[in-house]
C-alpha cells in the first residue's frame, strides 16, 4: 500500500489498474487548432459611392449540424467599421476580444480629452489601420503555427476617407477589391456582385439602395445553394454618418419554383 | 518510462499516475497539418538596360481557381523617407506566397528607411541586394515562399536586376522572370535580350555561325518587350492577367506605368 499523500485519494493501481492519463495532453507538444470545430460560412460585401455594404448569416455549424442558429458575425468598431469573420467561431470571438481592448483603450483615450473640440480633432483609427492590425495578427499567428481559422473582411473608410474593404485569411493573406466574399460566396456571390462593380469607379456609381439590392440578392443565392447557410443574416451599412447595423433579417421572396425541375438525383425514377 | 514521469522509482504497485501521458494525438486519430503556405500566382518580370531598369508584374492575385483580387500590386518601391516613397531609389518586386512577399517586403523597407536615417543617404543597390539575401537566409529552416527580383542603378548608374530564390541565392543580371510564368516569358527574353539562338544570315555553317552582336535595348524597346512578354503569358497561364504594372526606375526618379491585361 502507498501512503504516499500524492496517492491520497486516488484509486488504487493493484484494482483498478493504472490510471489513463492520456487525455491530459501534459507532456506532449502544445496543441493549437488543426481545424476548425464550430464554423460559420460565407460573408460578402461590395462598396458604393459612399461607403460599404456587408452581409453574413447567423448561423454558426458544428461540421453539417446547423448547431447555434442566432450567432452574430457581423461586428462594429467604433461607430466607423465593420468586420465580418468566416471560418472558426472560438477564433472570432478570441479577435473580438482583442478588437474590443483597442476600442476601449482608444475610447478612454478620447475621454481624457478636455472637451468636444479637443475629441473632434483626434484622427480616430480608420477600418484600414484596424485591418492592419488583424492582417498583422493572423500573420504572426500562422508563423506560430498557432493559426485563427478565419476569413476575415474589414469594411470602412481608409487615411483618405475614401471607401476601403479588405480581406485577411488564416494564413496572413491579404488583398483589397470593389466587392469580396469569403467561402462559398467567392464562387456564388463575387461572380454577381462583379457584374455591378467590376471596378472601383462602378462601385463609386453604385447607389447605397442598388448596393443592399445586390447583397440582399446574393444572400439569396447563398441561402439557395449553400448547405451550410441560413435564412436569417445580418446586414450592415457603413457610411460617413455611422453604422446602420440590422442583425436579424430575413430572406425575402424567395422562389423555390426552380426546384420542381430539377431531377435525376439519387433514386427518383419519375 | 518512469524516468521521464513525475513519480518516483518503486516496486510493486504505483499511485494513479505511474503511466506517462501518450504523446501527440490520440490512436485512430487522422494527423491533419496546418499548411502555412499557399500559391497567390501571378508574374513578375525585370530588365536592366544602360541608364535604366524596368521592374514589371501583373496584378492578379488568386488561390486556386479563384481571383481574390484583379489589382493587388506586387512592384514596389523601396526605401524612401516617407511611406508615399516619393524619394525611393529601388524598387522590389515579390512573386509566390503573397503573405510572405508583403511581410518581406515590409522588413527590407523599414530596413533601407533605417539606413537613409543614419547615413543620411540612400542604399545603393548593391548593399540592398546582399542585405536582402541575408533577410532570406536568416529564415533558412522557415522560409519566405517569395521570389524577389530588386532593381535600382548601380554607383555607375547603369541599370542593376538583382534575382533571388526564398532562401536568399542571388546573382546580377541582365533580366530575369519570376513567377507563375516565368517558365514561359524567361526564354523569350533570353532570346529578345541577351539574344540567345541569333545568328547573322549567311555568316557560315554550324560552327562558323556568327551571333548578333549583343546591344543594350533602349527603353522604348524594353516597355515594348514587357508587354508583349506579360501579352504571351496572359494568353496560356490562368493564373496571370488582369493589369501590367511597370516601374521605369532612371536617375530622374521612379516612374510608374500602368497598363491593362486580359481578364479573362
Amino acid at each position: 500500500m502507498d501512503h504516499r499523500p500524492q496517492a491520497w485519494g486516488r484509486p488504487r493501481d493493484d484494482i483498478y489498474g493504472a490510471y489513463d492519463g492520456s487525455y491530459l495532453q501534459n507532456s506532449g507538444p502544445k496543441q493549437a487548432t488543426q481545424s476548425p470545430v464550430v464554423t460559420g460560412t460565407s460573408v460578402i460585401a461590395i462598396k458604393f459611392a459612399d461607403g460599404v455594404v456587408m452581409a453574413a448569416d447567423n448561423l454558426a455549424s458544428y461540421g453539417s449540424l446547423a448547431r447555434f442558429t442566432d450567432v452574430k458575425r457581423l461586428r462594429t468598431f467604433h461607430d466607423n467599421t465593420v468586420i465580418g469573420f468566416g471560418g472558426d467561431v472560438s477564433d472570432m470571438q478570441y479577435l473580438d476580444r482583442l478588437i474590443g481592448e483597442i476600442d476601449i483603450d482608444q475610447e478612454y483615450e478620447l475621454e481624457q480629452l478636455p472637451d468636444r473640440e479637443a475629441q473632434k480633432s483626434v484622427e480616430l483609427m480608420q477600418a484600414s489601420n484596424l485591418f492592419t492590425f488583424l492582417r498583422r495578427q493572423m500573420y504572426h499567428q500562422r508563423n506560430e503555427f498557432n493559426p485563427l481559422w478565419n476569413q476575415i473582411l474589414v469594411a470602412g473608410f481608409d487615411d483618405e476617407h475614401k471607401p476601403f474593404l479588405a480581406s485577411v485569411d488564416l494564413r496572413g493573406t491579404s488583398f483589397t477589391s470593389p466587392s469580396l466574399a469569403t467561402g462559398f460566396g467567392a464562387a456564388l456571390a463575387q461572380p454577381i456582385m462583379r457584374k455591378y462593380a467590376a471596378t472601383d469607379e462602378d462601385a463609386a456609381r453604385l447607389t447605397r439602395d442598388q448596393a443592399v439590392d445586390v447583397i440582399k440578392e446574393c444572400m439569396k443565392v447563398l441561402f439557395y445553394r449553400d448547405a451550410r447557410s441560413l435564412d436569417r443574416y445580418s446586414i450592415a451599412v457603413v457610411t460617413k454618418e455611422g453604422i446602420d447595423l440590422k442583425e436579424n433579417e430575413q430572406l425575402e421572396k424567395q422562389s423555390w419554383a426552380f426546384a420542381e425541375r430539377i431531377k435525376g438525383y439519387g433514386t427518383q425514377t419519375v | 518510462m518512469s524516468m521521464f514521469s513525475q513519480n518516483p522509482l518503486m516496486n510493486g504497485p504505483n499511485y494513479s499516475f505511474s503511466e506517462t501521458p501518450r504523446v501527440g494525438a490520440p490512436e485512430g486519430a487522422r494527423e491533419h497539418r496546418f499548411d502555412p503556405y499557399t500559391d497567390n500566382g501571378g508574374s513578375t518580370l525585370a530588365i536592366a538596360g544602360a541608364d535604366f531598369t524596368i521592374m514589371a508584374g501583373d496584378t492578379r492575385t488568386t488561390s486556386g481557381y479563384s481571383i481574390n483580387s484583379r489589382f493587388h500590386p506586387k512592384v514596389f518601391k523601396i526605401g524612401g523617407t516617407t511611406a508615399d516613397q516619393k524619394d525611393a531609389t529601388l524598387v522590389l518586386s515579390v512573386v509566390g506566397f503573397a503573405a510572405d512577399g508583403e511581410a518581406l517586403k515590409e522588413r527590407l523597407d523599414s530596413i533601407c528607411k533605417m539606413y537613409r536615417y543614419r547615413h543620411g543617404k540612400p542604399m545603393s543597390v548593391k548593399a540592398c541586394a546582399q542585405r536582402l539575401s541575408t533577410i532570406l537566409y536568416q529564415k533558412r529552416f522557415f522560409p519566405y515562399y517569395a521570389y524577389a527580383i530588386l532593381g535600382g542603378l548601380d554607383e555607375e548608374g547603369k541599370g542593376a536586376v538583382y534575382s533571388y530564390d526564398p532562401v536568399g541565392s542571388y546573382e546580377r543580371e541582365q533580366c530575369r522572370a519570376g513567377g507563375a510564368a516565368a517558365s514561359l516569358i524567361m526564354p523569350f527574353l533570353d532570346n529578345q535580350v541577351n539574344f540567345k539562338n541569333q545568328f547573322i544570315p549567311g555568316s557560315g555553317e554550324g560552327h562558323a555561325l556568327q551571333e548578333r552582336e549583343r546591344r543594350p535595348l533602349t527603353r522604348q524597346e524594353v516597355e515594348v518587350l514587357v508587354k508583349d512578354a506579360f501579352d504571351g503569358a496572359v494568353e496560356r497561364h490562368i493564373e496571370v492577367g488582369d493589369g501590367l504594372q511597370m516601374m521605369v526606375i532612371t536617375k530622374e526618379g521612379i516612374e510608374e506605368i500602368i497598363l491593362p491585361l486580359k481578364k479573362d
